[in-house]
């Protein structure tokens, strides 16, 4: 019984990361991605911001899920998403107000990830709390991972440094820090995620035969 | 007077062309994406996108200046702000809905998506930040609203095309869409440095 637990757990955290990630496979709350990624340090901390709204927002949800009325529950996932996101963005502007001051309005706006409402509408309000937060840590980890690679790429290419620190001494491919660039770099990554996807797929469905 | 007035135009080209909410600023991307497939669902979205963003700013304004500054409860934005935007959502559903069948026919399904837009809730909040006037408000969601409506009008006309076009597999589809609009966005970049503001 335990153990069945524990691989469920496991699954569904597995499928944020992999199998539903937010940005590479469902092409969800594109915003930050792109605005955010231009360096490594802000990719990871969004990253971070997201991954506890995510996690908190599951686990407030499935608490609450006996007790909210199935008529008035978007209005109600709606104020318990904004509670959190506010106090992710006060902590935020408190702790590191440098970075805030680059990227405030996209903490703001982490209230309209279409991602967040629907995990909280499709699985935490019909599950218990250790599954729903499993659920969220998957989503806000597969987040975070989509972010980490994006923003490493872009600012190892555009800036040729790591976290702020110079890597390579060549001259750096200034459009990857560019608005355009960061299309290019999830549209490349996200054909990279398609191809991989289909050889595995070739793969699998080979052994099956 | 005259110089008001500049102000307001010199915000509402600085919005859509300069700081276009779509390329330079990159919110709004769900829907970018996902309804500029089509040059007729294009252009109804971003009529309806544009009249409910003027409306949900000069509401917000009024809200802000008059009952949250007052009361001194302006950490709680952003959660009012959505509740605005929510709330016009479903009552222009509702009004749409009794006054005018024929629109609400072509344009209802569009402000049910609205809702969770990005830019709809970002405006309101960078108008209260930067401290806009009611009509530099309005003029600025009025220019988002017409930046909109351009990014998705240029990109439904190349997606019509790109349909045609033999991609890669593995960048059929959405990777190739950001592709282009990288270089959509690359030939904004020229307009930088057009105002000053």
């Amino acid at each position: 019984m335990s153990q069945s637990t524990t691989i469920n757990i496991k699954d569904q955290i597995l499928n944020g990361i992999v199998k539903e990630n937010t940005i590479f496979k469902l092409a969800l709350s594109l915003c930050p991605s792109i605005a955010v990624t231009n360096n490594l340090k802000n990719g990871v901390l969004m990253g971070i911001a997201v991954l506890f709204v995510q996690v908190m927002v599951n686990i407030t949800i499935s608490l609450l899920r006996n007790v909210i009325q199935p008529k008035v529950r978007l209005p109600i996932f709606m104020l318990v998403i904004s509670g959190w996101v506010t106090v992710t963005d006060m902590t935020m502007a408190a702790t590191v107000p440098d970075v805030y001051k680059q990227m405030g309005l996209y903490i703001q706006l982490i209230v309209a990830f279409a991602s967040i409402l629907a995990r909280a509408e499709m699985f935490a309000s019909k599950n218990k709390f250790i599954p729903s937060m499993a659920d969220g840590i998957g989503m806000g980890i597969g987040f975070l991972f989509a972010l980490t690679v994006i923003s490493f790429f872009r600012e190892l290419l555009g800036k040729g440094s790591l976290w702020g620190m110079p890597i390579v001494h060549t001259k750096p491919v200034l459009m990857f820090i560019l608005p355009a660039g960061g299309f290019f770099a999830v549209g490349i990554l996200m054909a990279f995620f398609n191809w991989i996807d289909a050889r595995y797929m070739k793969k699998s469905s080979h052994a099956a035969h | 007077m005259n110089s008001e007035f500049i102000k307001l135009f010199e915000l509402i080209i600085s919005a859509s062309l300069i700081n276009n909410f779509v390329f330079t600023r990159f919110l709004g991307l769900c829907i970018f994406f996902g309804v500029s497939k089509k040059m007729e669902t294009a252009v109804g979205m971003s009529i309806t996108f544009t009249a409910v963003m003027m409306i949900s700013a000069a509401m917000s304004w009024v809200i802000f200046n008059f009952i949250m500054i007052p009361l001194d409860i302006t950490f709680l934005k952003i959660i009012v702000f959505i509740g605005v935007v929510a709330g016009l959502v479903q009552a222009s559903d509702t009004i749409m809905r009794k006054v005018a069948p024929g629109l609400y026919y072509k344009l209802g399904i569009y402000l049910a998506l609205i809702s969770t837009n990005c830019i709809i809730l970002a405006v309101p909040l960078v108008n209260a930040g930067e401290k806009y006037s009611l009509l530099q408000s309005i003029a600025f969601a009025f220019g988002s609203g017409i930046g909109f409506a351009l990014a998705m009008i240029i990109m439904a006309s190349i997606r019509e095309k790109l349909e045609l076009a033999d991609v890669p597999a593995p960048f059929r589809g959405l990777p190739m869409a950001f592709v282009v609009t990288g270089l959509i966005a690359l030939a904004f970049t020229g307009f930088s440095g057009l105002i000053t503001l």
